[in-house]
């Protein structure tokens, strides 16, 4: 295969600014959108996911503005998550730049709206993102209104099922958010991940749990997912995206590798 | 050189603006029109789209573009759907007579445990013809692929890309071109290509 694994910075944003902090307190302003989403793309990130935190549990829509001023500047791809719940909202995103939408909760609430925007856009433009938990039984089943911790619900869908009926409604890509391992830094949930790829045909996309190269090199490798996303260790500077990526390829990863950045 | 004016093709995809911020980053004014003296005054006419051909298709005859598109006297470039529109037919949506303004057909990626459909992420060029869209990009640079159909390798296929078989990831028929790949979100190598195409294609 010559496709490129891709690395993926997710952004949180709120009020058109990059934010750090757990979803909901304590948030840190990070700098300006565009500042940081320039220097991603100029180190080599594949492709942003921002997340925006002010429109999801509020009930707003996404405001656009960011949206172009992003799509002006940068030349990979973006996507953006949070506060979409119609395909207006979707369609003004993405007249705004965004190449793709991704969706969650709303999904959860109303899945029918994921063929709804496959139908007017395309599944390549079209992303469920799954918020799951690995519950006493043993089974992995997903979550909802997770970006407020007093909000959350647990749902009865088995994370497997749910997989595959979004993909069946025209889901073009799965990002699978491992609660279990997020913020914990020790690794991507390979096991749950693996099981999710067996039965999803669509590109798949980690996120959740990401603290050191080798559990990049390890999702990869063990749980064959398209791409990996993560946030802290990318913000922190922990893990630079250019070394990164040649620590992947020496593994015989395939990545795309870019020229080092000139300052 | 005086910046080129570009007329980006109404054809209803939805995303417009991406293509036009990249040819603006590079010194083109773009400008988003249905109009057929719009598009027949322009130095550069692009045909965009996201979304299915049949919808693409409709879109552009019920605008009366169809005809307009095959007058174009000046360097063309289809991108993605595009592309795949100036074609002469696609698999999609049952079967869809397209442009026919590049001879060939799309037809669906077969989707197995290896490629993964759509065909998503930065895959590399190969099999560079020598042409002036494609001067200073090498084999084995990436671009930004996003689609579930595509156009089989033919005689007029510039470029190629691996995902299960071989595809056309860049097409050519005299003053038209087509790019499977999305160049303005393809970092440096999406930014030489759409500088050819506003300069090197002409001379």
């Amino acid at each position: 295969m010559t496709l490129a694994r891709r690395i993926i910075p997710c952004l949180d944003v709120r009020d058109g600014r990059v934010v750090k902090g757990t979803r909901f307190r304590d948030h840190r302003d990070m700098g300006d959108i565009v500042e940081l989403a320039t220097r991603y793309a100029r180190e080599g990130a594949d492709e942003l996911v921002f997340y925006d935190i002010t429109a999801s549990p509020q009930g707003r829509a996404v405001d656009v503005d960011w949206v172009t001023r992003v799509a002006r500047a940068i030349d990979i791809p973006f996507c953006v998550a949070g506060g979409i719940r119609s395909v207006e909202a979707a369609r003004a995103v993405l007249h705004a730049g965004a190449d793709k939408i991704s969706v969650n909760t709303p999904a959860t609430q109303r899945p029918e709206l994921v063929r709804e925007l496959a139908d007017a856009f395309g599944v390549q433009c079209v992303v469920v993102g799954v918020d799951s938990l690995r519950d006493q039984d043993g089974q992995w089943r997903i979550r909802q209104l997770t970006g407020d911790p007093e909000a959350t619900r647990a749902l009865p869908v088995a994370t497997l099922d749910w997989v595959q009926e979004v993909v069946a409604l025209g889901a073009g890509e799965i990002v699978l958010n491992c609660m279990g391992s997020d913020g914990v830094r020790s690794g991507y949930d390979v096991e749950q991940l693996r099981a999710v790829r067996a039965v999803c045909g669509v590109p798949l996309v980690a996120s959740g749990g990401a603290g050191a190269v080798e559990h990049f090199t390890e999702v990869f490798r063990e749980a064959d997912v398209d791409g990996a996303l993560a946030a802290t260790v990318f913000h922190s500077g922990a893990i630079a995206i250019p070394a990164l990526k040649r620590e992947l390829a020496a593994t015989g990863l395939v990545v795309r590798e870019v020229a080092e950045a000139v300052a | 050189m005086t910046a080129p004016r570009v007329a980006l093709v109404d054809s209803g995809g939805t995303n417009i603006g991406s293509v036009t911020y990249a040819l603006e980053r590079l010194g083109a004014t773009a400008r988003l029109t249905a109009d057929r003296g719009d598009i027949l005054a322009a130095d550069r006419v692009v045909l965009p789209g996201v979304g299915a051909a049949a919808a693409g298709m409709r879109r552009l005859r019920e605008a009366g573009l169809v005809e307009t598109l095959h007058e174009v006297q000046v360097p063309l470039l289809g991108v993605c759907l595009g592309m795949q529109l100036l074609l002469e037919r696609s698999e999609e949506d049952g079967g869809v007579e397209t442009l026919g303004l590049v001879p060939g057909e799309v037809v669906a990626i077969p989707a197995t445990p290896q490629a993964r459909v759509p065909h998503m992420g930065w895959n590399a060029l190969e099999d560079l013809a020598d042409d002036p869209l494609l001067r200073d990009v090498e084999a084995g640079e990436r671009a930004y692929f996003v689609h579930s159909y595509a156009a089989p390798v033919g005689p007029w296929t510039l470029a190629t890309t691996r995902h299960g078989g071989a595809w056309s990831a860049v097409v050519r028929h005299g003053l038209r071109w087509g790019a499977q790949f999305h160049p303005e979100r393809s970092a440096a190598l999406g930014a030489t290509l759409l500088r050819n195409f506003l300069g090197e294609v002409g001379r």
